[in-house]
């Protein structure tokens, strides 16, 4: 298992990879927006919190089809699903990788674009701590979005399509407690909820993200 | 007894349903025109709402079923998982189409109602976001069944999205809840009779949603008997082209 | 024709958008329907006729 996640972290930090690709799409968003809603700074702050989750959300969503697609090409994921390793394994470890590999990069780059948006003083803790909390979320759901569309050939767009209703809980909890960071109030309801919510998805949906694979490879 | 898998056989299925099927529609027929010309031309209006009430009529009938129908497919789908039967899986993809234009009707009618009555088309609110985000559940999982060409992979896969689906369903509805308090009035219908709409609104709107539960049911048969011959008219192609 | 006042325009559209997209919904599938299953004769008669 840990041979199978250090392969995939190494795979994707190699030149070619896709890492840092997620990265720089969240600069471009958190870059793109003041553009778009104009530069007042007062603006910016009251948003900023929305604007960050959004755009780690979409800078998530762009490399999930790079989970399984190069393994499904060159045949390996046909020889792990014979390993002795089970399928739910796989599946865990391979959102596992994502995380590390996307959604770790976004959190801590999260701070450094919240000072580009006038994010308030107050409210980076919280911002961090919803993101270190929603990330491993929406990867464990991207796996399984990503299992589903794995054996079609344009399988991207619809991949959006399918991941993007299941990502709304999360993202509905952690932008409201960083909201509520930002605000100054108590935020400990949005967080039990989502981190419960991530807990629940590392937990149940490899189940599903096997079962959909074991479909696809039959 | 006979065994309700027994129409789980395809032809059984369709024989059955070909003998059921005129009197269902027509019964839809019937209880769609009395419920609504009832509720059309013979209820008063409300001391609020005015005329706007009589579009009650539409919107929660439209509402109820566009939830039914997605539990429907999340049956459907169970069963498919659990007994393989390939009707199930085709019921369910045949219930998806009605289940959107449902979806679509509740949200129409809403957002005509909300204009005089709350002054905006759409607000945030969570019944309101629900039903929106239950239409993006709707479109992936028709997408998914239009996507997959292999029948049975097609028919594992959008079974596993539709159970996954429902339970972030709804985990949805109830984080939409705690993200906005909202405007929606409660519960037109419930045992609670406090909360009931009054009598003279009560009772077309019960025919009206017999009408459309009838109208689902003779849809969703039309439609499963449109899927099993389609399928199997691939099979023969299939098997011609081997053949051949 | 009852009085609706002056909601008459709400009322009378929310039906109309209502009325039409049932009956579309179930005229396309009944199209679908009729197509499908005189597809299906064709093919099942061209198969017999052959064996």
């Amino acid at each position: 298992m840990k041979a199978l996640l250090l392969r995939d972290i190494r795979l994707a930090v190699r030149a070619g990879g896709g890492f840092g690709l997620g990265l720089a799409f969240f600069l471009i968003v958190v870059v793109l927006v003041p553009f778009g809603v104009g530069p007042q700074s007062e603006l910016l702050s009251r948003i900023a919190a929305g604007i960050l989750w959004i755009g780690a959300l979409l800078a998530c969503l762009v490399s999930l089809d790079r989970i399984f697609a190069l393994d499904w090409e060159d045949g390996s994921l046909d020889l792990l699903a014979t390993a002795p390793l089970p399928m739910e394994a796989v599946a865990a470890i391979k959102g596992l990788a994502h995380w590390v590999t996307t959604g770790l990069p976004l959190v801590l780059a999260a701070p450094v674009l919240g000072v580009l948006l006038s994010l308030p003083a107050q409210g980076y803790g919280p911002l961090v701590l919803s993101l270190l909390l929603g990330t491993p979320g929406l990867s464990m759901i991207g796996a399984f979005g990503a299992a589903l569309t794995v054996g079609l050939r344009r399988g991207g767009l619809l991949l959006s399509l399918l991941v993007l209703p299941l990502y709304v809980p999360t993202l509905i909890f952690g932008a409201e407690m960083a909201r509520r960071g930002v605000d100054g109030q108590d935020y400990t309801t949005p967080m039990l909820m989502l981190a419960g919510i991530t807990c629940g998805t590392i937990a149940l949906l490899p189940f599903a993200s096997a079962a959909v694979l074991r479909v696809n490879l039959r | 007894m006979a065994s309700l898998w027994e129409y789980a056989n395809p032809k059984k299925f369709i024989d059955t349903t070909d003998k059921v099927l005129p009197w269902v529609s027509v019964l839809a027929v019937l209880c769609l025109a009395t419920g609504l010309i009832w509720g059309f031309f013979f209820t008063p209006d409300d001391f609020r709402q005015g005329s706007t009430v009589k579009i009650i009529y539409l919107h929660v009938p439209s509402a109820l079923m566009a939830i039914n129908a997605w539990i429907m497919m999340l049956l459907a789908s169970l069963i498919w998982v659990v007994r393989r039967h390939h009707v199930s899986a085709l019921a369910a993809r045949a219930a998806a189409p009605v289940g959107v234009v449902m979806t679509v009707i509740a949200l129409a009618t809403g957002a005509i109602w909300g204009q005089p009555m709350w002054g905006t088309w759409w607000a945030w609110d969570p019944r309101l976001t629900s039903f929106l985000i239950l239409f993006l559940f709707y479109l992936g999982y028709i997408a998914l069944w239009e996507a997959i060409e292999n029948d049975d992979t097609a028919a594992d896969l959008t079974s596993i999205l539709c159970i996954v689906g429902s339970v972030f369903a709804l985990l949805s509805r109830y984080a939409v809840l705690f993200w906005n308090q909202g405007l929606h009035q409660g519960a037109s219908l419930s045992l609670d009779k406090e909360e009931n709409v009054a009598d003279v609104f009560y009772f077309p709107l019960l025919v009206c949603i017999a009408g459309f539960v009838f109208l689902f049911i003779a849809l969703v048969f039309l439609r499963t008997q449109t899927e099993i011959r389609a399928r199997r008219m691939r099979a023969l192609l299939a098997r011609d082209r081997m053949e051949a | 024709m009852p009085e609706l006042g002056k909601y008459a325009e709400a009322v009378l559209s929310s039906y109309a958008v209502s009325l039409v997209l049932l009956i579309a919904l179930a005229l396309f599938s009944w199209r679908r329907s009729v197509r499908v299953k005189n597809a299906l004769k064709d093919i099942e008669g061209k198969r017999k006729s052959d064996a």
